[in-house]
């Protein structure tokens, strides 16, 4: 765009530069805020003593090192059977020779539109036995309707000629899968991939319905107990909330980092791949 | 070229094409055997609830089961819509799916448009890098830094006593309810809604701003002269899609943002059904509920792309 430099139009720069250094600031100061208080030995508006104890502390007890390993565990596996189901799934898809495809796809696409909602699903995870094992955190939303439909308008991007030539060859259609198609997707394995791994760590309301057993418990929902259930001086009281009561604020702040720096530490890569990711899943499939 | 081949290939030519459903699917049988794992998903945890929202008409008991529950055709409905619930629960996700289309939509739109002012190329990038961070969070560190800052001890309450105003409990007050929820929504997702905003801007034709400028057009006038009509088509696409998801906005959010005190003005439709059928047990009732809401959903999604068509855009599907 290009503009007179004008009285006017310098003005106008001034106050959009601005309004969006205040917005990029607000999405910002309240995070650094926590991060900073997180180090603090006392409840004041700013650490007057600086202190790893909160860390110390939350690092100590068995209850947050599981929930950690939970999420870790359940966000590796689940992050790769997603991408392989679905990857698998698509790549099929892809396929205007196989017989019944339109039918699948169909299915894929009306459970886009329409879902039996809450309490049916949750028969279901009970009837095929997952309720209070992790494979409830991964498996129920292991496969998004419209990942699917996007990879497989970019796996038939891939040009046919490729996958022919490796048949010509002789190529079993498992190489052909592993060897040509996914090292070609990787831009679209990434995207995806991180997609599915940020779901799976921040999820919460999935462990609330399936899991009872707090031994099992991604961070998320200790986050919650810790943080949300406690800072309310009524109203849910359960006994989970009563011993927890003690905790400090610097010990909810370390709480709310530690859910929250993994996410931070993907996100150069996340950065790289998400506008293709949002861009990819507009296009009409 | 074996004989076989050869008669396969005679046939193709001359459209003839004998060749069987089955030998067709046994040549494809290993792309088969690569979609067995995600059909097997879809038909288990998705198709399957659909068939079990059938429980819906009846009095099901787990332990009967299916089969050996009793059937009772719309009288979960009718106590639904007979319940005092039931208005309750349509006016509140009415109303936080109004002040969503009336403030954080134009938001995004707004906040695309400044972006897209700015030539600095160093400073648009870092604004965008920062604003797309919350979008990642999760619901429960969100509401969570939304308590550590706004608690009744929180940080801005803390602030306020120093000059010595009153506290505030904003998180247990009903009027704070949907204010909150509408600001959470803006600071996590207004930075990331601009993402596809901004790409349509990247499509408008620079030449057209040449000429507007050499008629002596304002800057302002530019944006809404060229600008916005140039990103029309996709403002009317998102608004349409949001419309037609409306009953679905932020369940997770709006679960943990919920106490017994703000209940009255923050129960929605799916927090109603996990409290009325996990937690109270009312399976039935509470799936016809989830039922009507998936119907409505449905309905609604299809009455917005038809919209979209009537207005000349390309629709949704």
């Amino acid at each position: 765009m290009v503009y007179d430099r004008t009285l006017g139009n310098r003005i106008a720069d001034g106050i959009i530069y601005t309004l969006l250094g205040l917005f990029a600031l607000s999405t910002t100061v309240p995070f650094l805020y926590v991060l900073i208080n997180s180090f603090s030995g006392t409840e004041d508006l700013w650490p007057k003593i600086w202190t790893l104890d909160a860390y110390r502390y939350i690092f100590s007890t068995d209850r947050f090192v599981r929930s950690l390993g939970v999420s870790i565990y359940i966000t590796l596996l689940g992050t790769f059977l997603s991408l392989l189901s679905t990857s698998l799934l698509s790549y099929g898809l892809s396929n205007r020779n196989v017989p019944g495809r339109r039918a699948i796809l169909l299915m894929v696409l009306f459970t886009i539109l329409f879902n039996g909602g809450m309490i049916p699903t949750y028969f279901v995870v009970r009837a095929v036995g997952l309720i209070d094992t992790l494979w409830a955190l991964m498996i129920p939303s292991m496969m998004s309707g419209f990942y699917v439909i996007v990879m497989k308008e970019f796996f038939q991007n891939i040009p046919d000629e490729l996958k022919e030539a490796a048949q010509i060859d002789g190529a079993h259609e498992l190489i052909i899968f592993l060897r040509i198609i996914l090292p070609l997707s990787l831009p679209a394995l990434a995207a995806f991939g991180l997609f599915y791994a940020v779901m799976l760590w921040n999820q919460y309301f999935s462990a609330i319905l399936y899991i009872q057993d707090s031994q099992k418990w991604p961070i998320q929902v200790l986050l919650q107990q810790i943080v949300i259930q406690t800072s309310g001086s009524f109203g849910d009281s359960s006994a989970m909330s009563e011993n927890m009561a003690f905790y400090g604020q610097s010990v909810r702040m370390a709480v709310v980092i530690v859910a929250t720096v993994p996410i931070l530490i993907v996100y150069p890569f996340l950065q790289k791949h998400f506008a293709k990711g949002v861009l990819l899943g507009s296009v009409k499939g | 070229m074996s004989v076989a081949a050869k008669t396969e290939k005679v046939q193709e030519l001359s459209g003839l094409n004998r060749t069987s459903l089955l030998k067709r699917m046994w040549k494809v049988r290993w792309f088969y055997i690569f979609m067995a794992p995600g059909i097997l998903y879809f038909l288990i945890f998705k198709i399957w609830p659909m068939w079990g929202v059938l429980m819906a008409f009846q009095n099901y008991q787990p332990v009967k089961g299916m089969w050996g529950s009793d059937w009772v055709g719309f009288r979960h409905f009718d106590r639904f819509f007979s319940t005092p619930d039931f208005w309750n629960l349509f006016r509140n996700t009415f109303l936080i799916a109004l002040y969503d289309l009336i403030v954080f939509f134009p938001t995004t739109i707004i906040l695309a448009l400044l972006l897209n002012e700015v030539r600095h190329q160093v400073y648009k990038r870092l604004v965008q890098t920062l604003v797309y961070v919350p979008h990642f969070l999760s619901w429960v560190v969100v509401v969570g830094i939304t308590y550590i800052l706004l608690g009744s001890e929180g940080v801005l309450n803390k602030l306020g006593g120093l000059i010595g105003l009153e506290r505030i409990n904003f998180l247990f007050n009903p009027d704070w309810f949907r204010p909150l929820i509408i600001l959470q929504l803006i600071w996590k997702d207004a930075g990331w809604g601009t993402i596809i905003f901004l790409a349509a801007l990247a499509g408008v034709n620079v030449q057209l701003y040449e000429a507007a400028r050499i008629d002596g057009a304002s800057r302002l006038r530019q944006v809404w002269h060229i600008t916005l009509p140039g990103i029309r088509n996709v403002i009317v696409i998102l608004l349409i899609l949001r419309l037609g998801n409306f009953l679905d906005l932020g369940f997770e959010q709006i679960f943990l943002m919920l106490n017994p005190l703000n209940r009255e003005v923050g129960e929605v439709f799916d927090t109603y059904v996990y409290r009325v059928g996990i937690l109270e047990g009312q399976f039935s009732y509470s799936a016809a509920v989830g039922l009507f809401k998936s119907t409505v959903g449905l309905v609604l999604v299809f009455i917005a792309n038809r919209i979209a068509k009537a207005l000349g855009e390309e629709g949704i599907y």
